[in-house]
């Protein structure tokens, strides 16, 4: 028995060591990485910067290195105003877009909770299915309707709505139109998760005590939606603020994005140090609400949901 | 009680218009033969017929379909294996770490995930390429299937596995014979989103990619960023067409096992 024992949690361990060692090694060595590099200085070479740490020189090594550990890139990030209306733009954008995104996205789920039964699963079906097409094709599919002589001016003009075809694409009107279609499923199913659970004799009783329909909507269902909101707004306000593609392709090049911004910094200046600093200062914006959705994630996970 | 009234038709029926509206109006454009992709010229697949001698779009496909079967499977075996930790094992050390690795993928900015797996490869000295992109993404699309399995385990009667135990079954036969059939509709509708991810990626792809691996995601990108073009528009609907018809089979092979509650969940699980 004792045996068993032994060699089971030997089985165990490995289950847990082999996922454990994966995301160490090519998830958080990687995040040290850059942090590293944020600090080193910038250089005309391949790779170009400077490496902080030489490992052959022992511990005088790693005692000069610290020594050398440099917050000129943190400093060019918050002298240089490029840098802070970049994250001000992504924040704001990625606060607009997650509103309009419960404006939208709690009609669709309130209304796919209150399907009758046995279309739920088709209606499920048909809101998940769009969000398995690549990310690109559907962005590159507003292009084809957005652009200045594309299918909604010629219906505007058609339609006589306007007399010159108003650009739409290099707006920030593309911009949040690209993201709320994007990001529609992600808010619309854990609103749709908690409605679906709601118990609706709530409603009934509601109702049979003399509560208007629409008075017992405010004061039952949306509180008891709450949780599928918050969910649904952290996952889809974390991944926005950092989005590259959507602006990138719709968006004007005016005002970047801080993604657009990391990305320049990258490929087109070929500044690591600065990039890697972007990145560090980016993830220390997100990781508030990061360590909420975890929470939420963990609380859902023990309720079995 | 369960009346479905006009304002819940109304917000779904428009909510539905929305998400398909531009991607069928896409996959019409691809048949359009004028090369102007703003005029309708008639009915034509001269865009497909264009598309079979475009070496370098078809060497992009097959480098894709490579990686993201080659991650798939590797993401299916970690990320089954992290679930299983995560539910079976309680608490351990390091349990809070290793969920935030688990779950940090699944809201981190692609830009960032992708700078950090670069400046790793560059920093180890390996040449980049085809394998650097299928170490990434597996990095990437793990956690994904990690949440699908977990999902059902956590919905799993552990009784099977202790009579099979009582039964003197050992550990490692139960897991092979009674747990893995039992969460394989998991496995396989988290493989087939771990494989749609992949494919689906290009920030990570552009950050981790070397000479000769440019991936389908990146090639269009760059076309895109020149505007329209007709030939784009019959490559996207081919990739539509091909997750139409997986989607398809995987809920049929679903509705085939468990009247079809696996493929939902699987569904839900992005």
């Amino acid at each position: 028995m004792s045996k068993l024992e032994a060699q089971r949690s030997w089985g165990e361990r490995l289950i847990l060591l082999v996922p454990y060692l994966w995301l160490a090694a090519f998830f958080l060595v990687p995040f040290l990485i850059v942090l590293k590099i944020s600090l080193s200085h910038t250089a005309v070479a391949q790779p170009p910067y400077t490496p902080v740490f030489d490992v052959a020189a022992g511990w005088s090594g790693v005692i000069r290195a610290l020594s050398t550990l440099s917050l000129e890139n943190y400093a060019l990030l918050g002298s240089d105003s490029l840098y802070l209306a970049s994250y001000i733009k992504s924040l704001e954008i990625a606060a607009g877009s997650t509103l309009l995104l419960l404006l939208i996205g709690f009609p669709i789920a309130y209304g796919m909770a209150r399907a009758p039964r046995r279309w739920q699963p088709v209606v499920f079906v048909l809101v998940v299915l769009p969000f398995w097409t690549s990310f690109l094709i559907r962005i590159y599919a507003w292009i084809n309707i957005l652009q200045r002589d594309g299918l909604l001016n010629q219906l505007l003009l058609a339609l006589r709505i306007v007399d010159e075809p108003p650009a739409w694409l290099s707006t920030d009107t593309a911009v949040y139109l690209g993201i709320v279609y994007s990001y529609l499923p992600f808010m619309v199913l854990p609103i749709y998760a908690t409605l679906e659970k709601m118990d609706e004799t709530l409603l009934e009783a509601a109702a049979d005590l003399g509560c208007p329909n629409w008075k017992a909507f405010w004061l039952v269902t949306l509180p008891l939606s709450r949780p599928g909101m918050v969910a649904g707004a952290l996952l889809c306000f974390i991944p926005i603020v950092g989005e590259f593609v959507i602006p990138d392709l719709l968006g004007s090049s005016q005002t970047m994005m801080i993604g657009q911004t990391l990305w320049a910094e990258f490929f087109a200046n070929r500044d690591w140090p600065v990039a890697s600093a972007v990145a560090v200062v980016l993830l220390c914006l997100l990781v508030m609400p990061i360590v909420i959705y975890e929470q939420v994630q963990t609380r859902d996970l023990a309720r079995g949901g | 009680m369960r009346r479905a009234s006009w304002f819940n038709i109304g917000s779904l029926a428009l909510g539905l218009a929305f998400l398909y509206l531009p991607i069928v109006i896409l996959v019409i454009y691809s048949f359009n033969a004028s090369r102007l992709v703003t005029v309708w010229g008639g009915w034509s697949i001269r865009w497909y017929a264009e598309l079979i001698d475009d070496r370098a779009m078809l060497e992009s496909a097959w480098v894709t379909l490579r990686i993201a079967f080659l991650s798939a499977s590797a993401a299916t075996v970690l990320g089954t294996l992290a679930a299983l930790a995560l539910v079976r094992f309680g608490r351990f050390r390091g349990r809070v770490l290793f969920s935030g690795m688990i779950y940090a993928p699944l809201v981190m900015p692609e830009v960032i995930t992708g700078l950090a797996l670069l400046l790793l490869f560059v920093a180890i000295d390996i040449d980049r390429g085809f394998w650097t992109i299928a170490i990434a993404h597996t990095t990437l699309i793990t956690c994904f299937v990690t949440v699908v399995v977990q999902s059902r385990l956590l919905t799993f009667d552990t009784t099977l596995e202790e009579a099979a135990m009582n039964l003197g079954c050992p550990p490692v036969k139960t897991f092979l014979t009674v747990t893995l059939p039992l969460i394989a509709p998991a496995l396989v509708s988290g493989w087939m989103l771990a494989f749609t991810l992949s494919l689906d990626d290009l920030v990570v792809a552009s950050f981790t990619t070397g000479p000769g691996a440019t991936t389908l995601p990146i090639r269009i990108y760059s076309e895109v960023r020149l505007g329209v073009k007709p030939e784009i528009n019959a490559v996207c609907t081919i990739l539509i067409a091909l997750v139409a018809i997986g989607i398809a089979s995987a809920s049929l092979l679903a509705k085939f096992h468990h009247g079809g509650r696996g493929a939902m969940a699987g569904l839900a699980g992005r």
